[in-house]
């Protein structure tokens, strides 16, 4: 079993490691009886403030199982895990759901923009979620898009948009309502190289803050770079941990215990 | 989030469109089906409705429709006066003749024989000719489809002449009467010509119509004459009904016409519901998102209805309005349809259906997105 744990802050700004979402025990079945697979083996992790943190591995490894249970999406089979302090037990039906709708932006590998929205109107939408007015819901959102290099292209269809801007787009909606967990799903693989580049350094840049954990799912081994601290999975555990040069708020002890 | 709903339903102009349109035909085969079977069925006691003066009718006991007719004695009409709250009764023949033309072309008539003083049953609606002029000797009237299927392409014009059992009949009056069941020409002439225009019988009254005198209901009236004279007396109503129950029961109007009915009410569900149903379906994934994005299945479930309800309605009136615009456009070009529009009970019913279909179909559509997992969002 890995265990990937923060021991002490220190980054070198001084700046507390806060640790936004902390998994202990999670395992996660899928199916029953004989057909029953275990997709998370014990997942044991707290994953920090601050920093953007990669979650890497192969394809069908638990990647995805993992951040959807993080996201609240997904219950896992036993474990706990707590988002800023609070155990997801704790939250049911629709406090889960509210929760989630005030503390969690989601960029998806598909964009999953509405097509019939223009992108303010798409990015607007988690404003609306959350009960804020039309307008000034509108209005927020175009901040967000020109924030994010999109000020002229505020009324134009998903569909008029390059797969660049579209996730662009899908940046300024997950983070349009200031969650405090944002989770990104392999935000790159459906870009070439350049727009995967821009996306990530925009992720960098305008998702990561103190307050908030940014979580990336990714197998694309170029953007590994943007990552403060890279968890590696396989065969639904975390097979290693590390702290990129970039990413230096706390010092991580690994144990592999896998078989 | 019932502006993004909005939106998410009219911001894919074909897809929008394609839902409202399937609702929209299958609204217009229930209700035009429906309408014509209706309208048809109707028409089997038109002959009844034209006679609008006369609340109580009198026929052979045996009678079971108003066109297959025992005759009775002439003095029935007697027998009715002769009853205690009759206000006026008249006779009234209806029968079958055949109308020649002068170059041998000739058609089966519906003849009917008013009374020759009151002219009782006289048609309402004269186009061309006086209505007095009827009880000249030979004279007639004919209906104008009647005319327009003996004088085809040829314009409306009265002194034309027909034979009828070897007798001539001037055209006296050009006149509109309520299509009838067989689609035969009327030919309307006062009673004494009538039954002179078909070969003689010793019996030839076909009916007496009559009222009752005002505080005597038209049903006590009938139970009287029938109490005395033994003859079946009917209010204007019970024998309408009489006349359709039996085309109901005895001919396969019914079934055939039933078959097309729920034949159309089976694709107009499936096109209506399916399209709707599908519009829901190629938008899961971004209900998928939405829930994701933290919306409750109570405010998806709020979507979802009003979508349906829009298109619903949307699609019911434009139905509606096909319908309608069919049976407008073809009054001139398809005289068989003569007479048949929508009644209202059937407008509403359609809609009550179309509310039915809709609501399943939002019911199907609401069991796929509110048991979807938000998870899904994150498979490609």
């Amino acid at each position: 079993m890995v265990s990937a744990t923060v021991s002490a802050p220190s980054s070198q700004d001084d700046i507390p490691a806060v640790a936004g979402v902390a998994c202990h025990g999670l395992v996660k079945d899928f199916g029953s009886g004989e057909n029953r697979l275990r997709v998370l083996h014990g997942i044991d992790v707290d994953v920090r403030c601050g920093e953007m943190t990669l979650l890497v591995g192969p394809s069908g490894c638990g990647k995805t199982t993992l951040i959807s249970i993080i996201a609240g999406l997904l219950k896992p089979t036993s474990g706990d895990i707590s988002l800023f302090g609070t155990p997801q037990s704790a939250l049911r039906g629709d406090r889960l759901v509210d929760f989630r709708a005030h503390n969690v932006g989601f960029v998806f590998q598909q964009y999953n923009l509405l097509p019939s929205l223009s992108a303010v109107e798409n990015v607007a939408i988690p404003l609306l979620v959350v009960g804020r007015r039309r307008p000034a819901a509108l209005q927020r959102a175009a901040a967000v898009l020109r924030e994010v290099g999109l000020g002229e292209r505020l009324h134009s269809p998903p569909t008029k948009l390059s797969g660049g801007q579209q996730q662009r787009v899908a940046i300024a909606r997950a983070l349009v309502h200031e969650p405090r967990l944002l989770v990104c799903d392999e935000p790159t693989a459906a870009l070439d190289a350049q727009s995967g580049q821009t996306v990530m350094g925009l992720l960098k840049q305008v998702a990561v803050k103190p307050d908030r954990t940014v979580i990336v799912v990714t197998h694309d081994s170029r953007v590994f770079q943007f990552g403060d601290r890279v968890l590696e999975m396989a065969d639904g555990r975390i097979v290693h941990d590390s702290v990129t040069p970039r990413g230096s708020h706390g010092i991580v002890h690994t144990e592999n215990s896998a078989p | 989030m019932i502006w993004v709903a909005w939106r998410m339903l009219t911001g894919d102009t074909a897809k929008y469109l394609g839902a409202v349109f399937g609702v929209a035909f299958g609204v217009l085969l229930i209700t035009q089906q429906a309408s014509v079977f209706v309208g048809i069925i109707s028409r089997t006691a038109n002959p009844i409705s034209d006679v609008r003066e006369a609340s109580i009718w009198v026929c052979d006991e045996y009678l079971q429709n108003a066109d297959e007719i025992e005759p009775m004695a002439d003095n029935a009409v007697y027998r009715v006066r002769g009853v205690e709250g009759i206000e006026w009764a008249v006779r009234l023949y209806k029968g079958m003749a055949r109308a020649r033309k002068p170059n041998g072309l000739f058609r089966q008539v519906i003849l009917l024989g008013i009374d020759d003083q009151s002219l009782v049953g006289a048609p309402r609606k004269i186009l061309m000719g006086d209505l007095a002029s009827l009880r000249r000797p030979s004279a007639v009237f004919i209906d104008k489809s009647g005319y327009e299927s003996l004088w085809p392409g040829e314009p409306l014009e009265i002194g034309r002449e027909i034979e009828m059992n070897d007798r001539r009949a001037v055209i006296v009056g050009i006149c509109e009467t309520s299509a009838p069941f067989q689609s035969f020409p009327v030919i309307i002439a006062c009673y004494s010509q009538a039954t002179g225009f078909v070969a003689r019988e010793r019996n030839q009254l076909s009916f007496v119509v009559g009222a009752p005198v005002p505080g005597v209901s038209p049903a006590e009236a009938c139970q009287r004459i029938t109490a005395q004279t033994g003859l079946m007396a009917m209010t204007y109503r019970e024998f309408v009904w009489l006349t359709i129950k039996y085309y109901l029961e005895n001919t396969g109007i019914p079934v055939n016409f039933g078959i097309t009915i729920v034949l159309g009410f089976v694709v107009g569900t499936a096109i209506a519901g399916q399209t709707f149903y599908l519009f829901t379906l190629e938008n899961l994934r971004h209900f998928g998102a939405l829930k994701a994005m933290g919306v409750n299945n109570k405010r998806i479930t709020g979507m979802v209805l009003l979508q349906s309800l829009v298109i619903g309605l949307i699609g019911y009136a434009l139905g509606v309005g096909m319908a309608v615009a069919f049976f407008e456009g073809t009054k001139q070009s398809l005289p068989q349809l003569r007479g048949i529009n929508i009644p209202w009970q059937i407008a509403v019913g359609s809609g009550a259906v179309m509310l039915v279909i809709m609501t399943l179909a939002s019911l199907l559509s609401l069991r796929k997105v509110l048991t979807l997992e938000p998870a899904v969002v994150f498979r490609g």
